[in-house]
């Protein structure tokens, strides 16, 4: 009932109204990299990773495919000559910061990515957000959050928030695809938790 | 005055304000539009009020700081009404001529009027000058007329009539008919039909829905929506209600950036006095119908002029775009059908309604009806506002309008639409401005930014610039846009520095591919527009950047360097005396010599050179001869040599 029937790389799918093109090809099996998402959050559309070819009555476009929903009638195609060149800049651009995230590495080897094609800047961070969601979706605490705007833009813990919570919970901590978030918690934790802090962290 | 409860008491009203008003009696308007101002509107306004209250006139002549008429070149702009006799550059000093000669004897102060460079004629009215002849003015042509904080004046004029005709004869169906009929485009990005934005939310299955104005002017350089939101609005607000009914909504927002003080202040004050007289607010008119409207001041970020940033923002949270495949009108604000329009076609939304759809398609192409305000900035003769009909040639309004590129230089580009828009060269200018014609050039329309460049520029650094501007304002949302911007900026700059590599443009190109195809929102997808338009019709300066270290404008001041031409340098000093580096070697009667290894290229030379000997030189690409040697250098010795 109500059921929506299209096509992802030459299989025909079915999905309920709601259901978005990433969630419609898991559910088949069918891959789809992704660096941002995760299934217990809010869609956030930020790596743009997942972007597929759409063709929709005759009209081909790139949608980001965590967003997208789905729609009887549509073909999409998760792999193609233009979705893997987008992938792969998308890729060298992030490893600019971080070369050796393991995620990165593994994608980046799909999709023939060249680490040093862009001026390295190592700040770890790619923007992700899975922390800063995490914390405030899940947790509901809202220790990590993003500030500043643009290339300016990094994670930061709340000190206040994160002295009190973050110690017991940590559970943003494997989210992270650079490991970077470890760090940014450390450092949170040396320059402004409570002496208490401080001494877990020294012991 | 108390409520206005029908829409033949607004009209008594009208008349009422009308019988007050004496039209044959003197009224001196002086723009105290932003541009006015600082060239010192005020002191000129304080001058008028002081000069007639001393004459014994303040009985019969009224004195109104009114809203930008555009001509900001040459403000302070005075017009004396009823004779529209238009006075440019008027300072405090002028005033108690004008009020002796004009007011007093009628008789115009030539001095005052624009005097055309072409002719040396002198227009009296502003109707007769050259700025404004090839204009058609249906938007901003009011702003001279009002005072902003008036509701009487914009009544005076025929305000709110589109209203109460809307209420009291037109369904809201028959309002949204109207303006599907008009064909309005938004005046702000993209050009999406109006009506069709409208119809979507009305048709929206949710019953709440929001009307609101984009006032997030952001774009370096335009002033358009500033300028209205300044100087008239009362007609933003109107077509913000003619919305709310036409689409069944009963609240609207203004967002207003807030950095536009003015403005902000402005609109306050235009819903209070709307509120006090029932023109806004619960049962407007007497017809049933309920609006209300609410200011919301955002913190001037570019990326908040993009609808669901913008969205965002209003609903208090950062303003970042939100990644959604559903329009805005059906589910935008608060995930309810909202519909954002930006102020210049909310503006034209009163016109529309009270003198037809037929009226509006009459004027502009096939695809683009009405006119559009544009912000003329640059290298350009008459800076400031001007508003023509859609079709007209870039060339018309750059020249005939414009007043052509001073200085005797060469019209290189003009840019159009704001940072993400394109650069449009010269065999282009006889293009047709509207929507679809500049998309297919390249470029687009935007909210009406038109900067023109002159052969003094680079374009390379000018892609460089919008692109930097971006990169600053981006959200850092996405990856594309962030990072690839960011790459963009970083390879610009490098070959403005003459560091540029074989494979750079390939590299910009990918990067600019990736942000168009995959980017969130409009700011991203369009931002390297700047550098794919420069690429496509300035490829050879790219090039020339990048293999030859050669700057063709002589522009990017790593790739130049400045030397003085022994055969015309007089030894004046004037370059070496205000050399900041010391770097001019010289003395009287001895020819100067910049030493290239002290000299910081900081073009003062250049400048300060006086145009008759024009001696210091701009290279670029080419090596810089020897300097002349020492037993040369004398300029007496020479000339007795020679003779």
């Amino acid at each position: 009932m109500g059921d929506i029937q299209f096509e992802i790389d030459g299989q025909t799918v079915t999905a309920v109204p709601g259901m978005t093109v990433l969630e419609v090809a898991r559910k088949h099996g069918i891959y789809i990299p992704t660096l941002c998402h995760h299934e217990k959050l809010e869609p956030f559309g930020g790596c743009r990773l997942c972007i597929v070819e759409v063709e929709d009555r005759g009209w081909t476009k790139y949608v980001v495919s965590c967003v997208f929903p789905a729609a009887g009638g549509i073909i999409v195609r998760t792999r193609s000559e233009k979705v893997d060149r987008l992938r792969k800049t998308i890729l060298e651009l992030l490893m600019a910061h971080a070369p050796d995230a393991p995620q990165l590495v593994e994608l980046a080897k799909v999709y023939g990515a060249d680490p040093n094609r862009y001026e390295s800047d190592p700040s770890f961070c790619i923007h992700c957000g899975l922390c800063v969601r995490y914390c405030a979706e899940v947790a509901r605490k809202n220790a990590i959050g993003f500030v500043d705007r643009g290339i300016n833009k990094e994670i930061s813990f709340v000190p206040e928030i994160a002295a009190q919570y973050c110690n017991d919970c940590k559970e943003c901590f494997p989210l992270c695809p650079t490991s970077y978030l470890q760090a940014a918690y450390v450092l949170a934790q040396a320059l402004s938790f409570s002496e208490q802090g401080v001494q877990t962290m020294n012991t | 005055m108390a409520r206005l409860e029908t829409p033949e008491a607004l009209e008594s009203f009208r008349q009422e304000i009308l019988s007050r008003r004496d039209p044959d009696s003197p009224c001196v308007s002086i723009c105290a539009g932003a541009g006015c101002v600082a060239s010192g509107a005020d002191e000129v306004i304080a001058a008028f009020e002081k000069e007639i209250e001393a004459k014994g006139l303040s009985a019969t002549v009224s004195t109104k700081g009114t809203g930008c008429p555009g001509f900001c070149e040459q403000g302070p702009v005075v017009v004396i009404y009823p004779e529209e006799i238009c006075y440019l550059q008027v300072q405090a000093k002028d005033v108690p001529e004008i009020v002796a000669q004009t007011i007093k004897n009628k008789q115009v102060v030539e001095l005052l009027c624009f005097k055309d460079p072409a002719t040396g004629k002198r227009a009296v009215k502003e109707s007769d000058i050259p700025f404004y002849r090839s204009q058609q003015r249906t938007v901003l042509c009011n702003n001279i007329k009002i005072d902003s904080k008036r509701i009487e004046d914009y009544l005076a004029l025929g305000g709110y009539a589109a209203l109460a005709k809307a209420l009291g004869q037109m369904t809201d169906l028959e309002v949204l008919e109207e303006v599907k009929k008009s064909n309005i485009r938004g005046r702000g990005g993209a050009g999406f039909p109006a009506g069709r934005k409208w119809e979507g939310s009305r048709n929206a299955k949710e019953p709440i829905k929001y009307v609101i104005v984009n006032a997030d002017e952001g774009d370096p350089g335009a002033f358009m929506d500033r300028a209205l939101l300044e100087g008239n609005p009362h007609s933003i607000l109107e077509g913000l209600i003619l919305g709310g009914y036409a689409v069944g909504a009963h609240e609207g927002y203004f967002y207003v950036r807030q950095e536009y003080p003015l403005a902000v202040k402005n609109i306050h004050l235009a819903i209070q006095q709307a509120e006090h007289y029932g023109l806004l607010g619960e049962n407007i008119l007497g017809s049933g119908f309920d609006f209300k409207v609410i200011v919301h001041q955002g913190a001037g970020a570019f990326v908040c002029g993009e609808s669901t940033a913008l969205m965002t923002s209003l609903e208090g949270k950062a303003g970042e775009p939100r990644p959604k495949y559903v329009r805005s009108n059906v589910k935008g604000l608060w995930e309810r059908p909202s519909v954002l329009n930006n102020v210049e076609t909310w503006a034209n939304i009163p016109l529309i309604i009270d003198k037809g759809a037929d009226w509006f398609t009459s004027v502009g192409t096939d695809s683009s009806k009405g006119t559009k305000i544009f912000s003329l900035v640059g290298k350009i003769t008459n800076t400031g506002l001007v508003e023509v009909p859609m079709g007209m040639t870039l060339r018309e309004i750059i020249y005939d309008i414009g007043g052509g590129i001073p200085n005797n230089k060469k019209f290189k580009a003009v840019q159009t639409g704001g940072p993400s828009g394109g650069c449009i060269p010269e065999h282009l200018l006889d293009l047709q401005v509207g929507f679809d014609e500049l998309t297919k050039a390249g470029s687009m329309m935007g909210s009406g930014g038109m900067i023109v460049m002159d052969e003094d520029t680079c374009m390379v650094d000018v892609a460089r610039y919008f692109i930097a501007f971006l990169t600053d304002e981006s959200c850092g949302k996405c990856v594309p846009c962030r990072e690839g911007l960011r790459q963009m900026h970083r390879i610009l700059t490098n070959i403005t520095k003459g560091k540029g590599k074989q494979g750079d443009i390939e590299l910009l190109e990918e990067l600019a591919e990736t942000a168009v195809e995959a980017s969130l929102c409009a700011l991203g997808k369009s931002a390297p527009n700047p550098f794919l338009s420069t690429l496509k019709y300035f490829r050879e300066e790219y090039e020339a950047h990048i293999n030859d270290k050669k700057c063709p404008a002589l522009a990017c001041k790593e790739l130049i360097n400045f030397y003085i031409d022994p055969d015309r340098c007089t030894g004046c000093g004037t370059c070496r005396k205000q050399c900041p580096a010391d770097a001019i070697n010289g003395d009287k009667n001895l020819i100067h010599i910049i030493d290239q290894d002290k000299c910081t290229r900081c073009g003062t030379c250049f400048e300060v050179c006086p145009p008759k000997f024009s001696s210091v030189v701009k290279l670029s690409g080419d090596p810089v001869p020897d300097p002349v040697p020492e037993e040369e250098r004398t300029i007496r010795k020479k000339i007795k040599e020679k003779g």
